[in-house]
């Protein structure tokens, strides 16, 4: 049995990056082309740390449950300096959709949970539909059900919905490999 | 509705409870509180009885309480009879524990935002075990408002009976019991009806919620006075995996079986340990003597055994049915609680 998790960390939100999703409007102190949610951003971190003050770091984990039998995002959230961001900095952060809905159901979309294998307190996208809508997404694709799919098509497209909750968006390429790998 | 359950829901730890020198303000300092703490419950539960108790001395500020035991910042989101079972090695009575209103470690707990925060991590957690047992937690998800406040208030004020009235409506029915199953008249059955039994055993693999906290020690001691402290969380390894019930040849799956099957890396092969191993494995108390299990006589590095399992205060026979085990001894959240010591010789040891 092997045990472990996935990790996308130090992912910077310059709080304007976020301006797609929320519709505000200001003006953006970064080229806004940046790509989102690729292996580059670690680089674009390190590119924005001179205007430290506006960007929130961000740590991303996928653990697997055994009792949901399912992926769980987890993540934390910090300054440049290493505090940690309250839960109203992170609410500011999320794209538009997700603070309604995280005023609505404020205890059971995002919550606080121990990581699991690192013993302290971070935040998880709460899991308890998580298995309910991707028996929809693979059920309405029946290529992907006549052939099975792998454990590479399964978090890919569980990420492509749950990245979005956090503004993390899955590069084009990262789907085409896992088709091709499966067609 | 089981004695057992009834004594898990009355049991209380008395506790005696210091405020932290850095938050006396008043000469002479308070002298401790007293209070009986329910093993079902949570520490920031007893505020109000608590902070009376201290008002007057603390500093100005806001109050995010929190407990420490020994400079080990409790976790409130485990019950506080788990706390006990698991920190106090050798039971201390009354349990000394320190309070603080200030300056909240949020760096090692979870925000504890008062009732609500403790509420809604008990949901979750019911939530959590709804989907172990039943694959879907919408019984919980579909329960109304007043249910759901019924439920949780019964859990503060330690009413089984109004606990059983709402709970019996989610549906996460008990598990079977093999053990009231075994002591029925069987003996003026047929053989036929044993067979029959065993056919329904196998079919029936229910998946059980567990939370079990593990901490191991490499020295041996005879005493429980003489175990070493746990002073970090990160001395415990916390498993939160389902344990699923495994029936073969009619023999029945014990607390043994279930705690081995949860912690393959010390115990290989042991994902269903059969009973007469078990058997062996308790009465010599020696993993060397297990002649029987040639899995672990080839893995030099397993030499792990399990010293102490601790549930709900007591130390029950490993031997013991799971299925008991589970149905009297689990908490309002349907989990079961289970502390263990590894003792393991050689290196493997964890840190």
């Amino acid at each position: 049995m092997v045990e472990g998790y996935l990790t996308l960390e130090n992912i910077c939100f310059n709080k304007f990056t976020e301006e797609e999703e929320s519709n505000r409007s200001s003006t953006s102190k970064e080229e806004s082309n940046t790509p989102h949610g690729e292996e580059e951003l670690l680089d674009y971190a390190t590119l924005v740390q001179s205007n430290c003050n506006e960007v929130s770091h961000y740590d991303f984990h996928i653990v697997y449950s055994p009792s949901y039998r399912a992926p769980i995002l987890y993540f934390r959230a910090y300054h440049s300096d290493g505090r940690p961001l309250s839960f109203d900095e992170i609410e500011k952060d999320l794209p538009g959709h997700s603070s309604k809905l995280l005023s609505e159901s404020k205890w059971t979309f995002i919550t606080n949970e121990e990581h699991p294998y690192l013993n302290r307190p971070w935040y998880k996208l709460h899991p308890c539909g998580t298995s309910d809508w991707m028996k929809l997404l693979f059920h309405s694709d029946t290529s992907l059900n006549k052939n099975g799919f792998g454990i590479e098509q399964y978090l890919v497209s569980w990420f492509s919905v749950i990245g979005q909750v956090v503004g993390l968006k899955i590069p084009l390429g990262m789907m085409d490999i896992v088709v091709a790998n499966h067609s | 509705m089981s004695e057992a359950q009834k004594f898990v829901w009355e049991g209380s730890i008395p506790l005696q409870i210091h405020l932290h020198q850095s938050e006396i303000t008043t000469l002479p300092p308070p002298p401790p509180s007293l209070v009986l703490a329910p093993r079902i419950g949570y520490l920031p539960l007893l505020i109000s009885l608590i902070k009376p108790h201290f008002s007057t001395t603390l500093p100005p500020g806001i109050d995010t309480i929190w407990f420490e035991y020994k400079g080990l910042p409790l976790k409130w989101y485990i019950p506080t009879g788990v706390l006990f079972d698991l920190l106090c090695v050798e039971p201390e009575r009354p349990w000394n524990l320190t309070v603080h209103f200030r300056g909240y470690p949020s760096n090692l707990l979870q925000p504890c935002e008062g009732v609500d925060s403790i509420k809604w991590s008990f949901i979750n957690s019911l939530k959590e075990a709804a989907y172990v047992i039943n694959g879907n937690c919408k019984n919980i998800m579909n329960m109304s408002q007043p249910d759901q406040a019924e439920l949780w208030h019964s859990v503060l004020s330690g009413n089984l009976e109004s606990y059983r009235r709402v709970s019996s409506k989610l549906k996460l029915g008990t598990f079977e019991d093999e053990y009231a199953e075994n002591i029925n008249p069987v003996s003026t059955k047929s053989q036929q009806s044993t067979e029959e039994t065993e056919v329904a055993g196998q079919v029936k693999t229910g998946r059980i919620p567990v939370r079990l906290y593990v901490w191991t020690v490499s020295e041996d001691f005879d005493d429980l006075e003489d175990a070493p402290e746990i002073d970090n969380w990160d001395k415990v390894s916390y498993i939160n995996r389902p344990i699923e019930i495994h029936k073969d040849d009619g023999k029945y799956f014990s607390l043994n079986d279930a705690v081995r099957s949860l912690l393959p890396e010390f115990f290989p092969g042991s994902s269903f340990v059969n009973e007469e191993d078990a058997s062996i494995n308790q009465s010599t108390g020696e993993e060397e003597e297990n002649t029987f299990d040639p899995v672990s006589s080839f893995q030099p590095l397993e030499n792990a055994e399990i010293k102490l399992v601790r549930i709900q205060g007591i130390e029950p026979k490993l031997e013991i049915p799971f299925s008991w085990v589970v149905n009297n001894l689990m908490n309002p959240e349907y989990f079961l609680h289970i502390c263990v010591c590894l003792k393991l010789s050689g290196a493997k040891a964890l840190q």
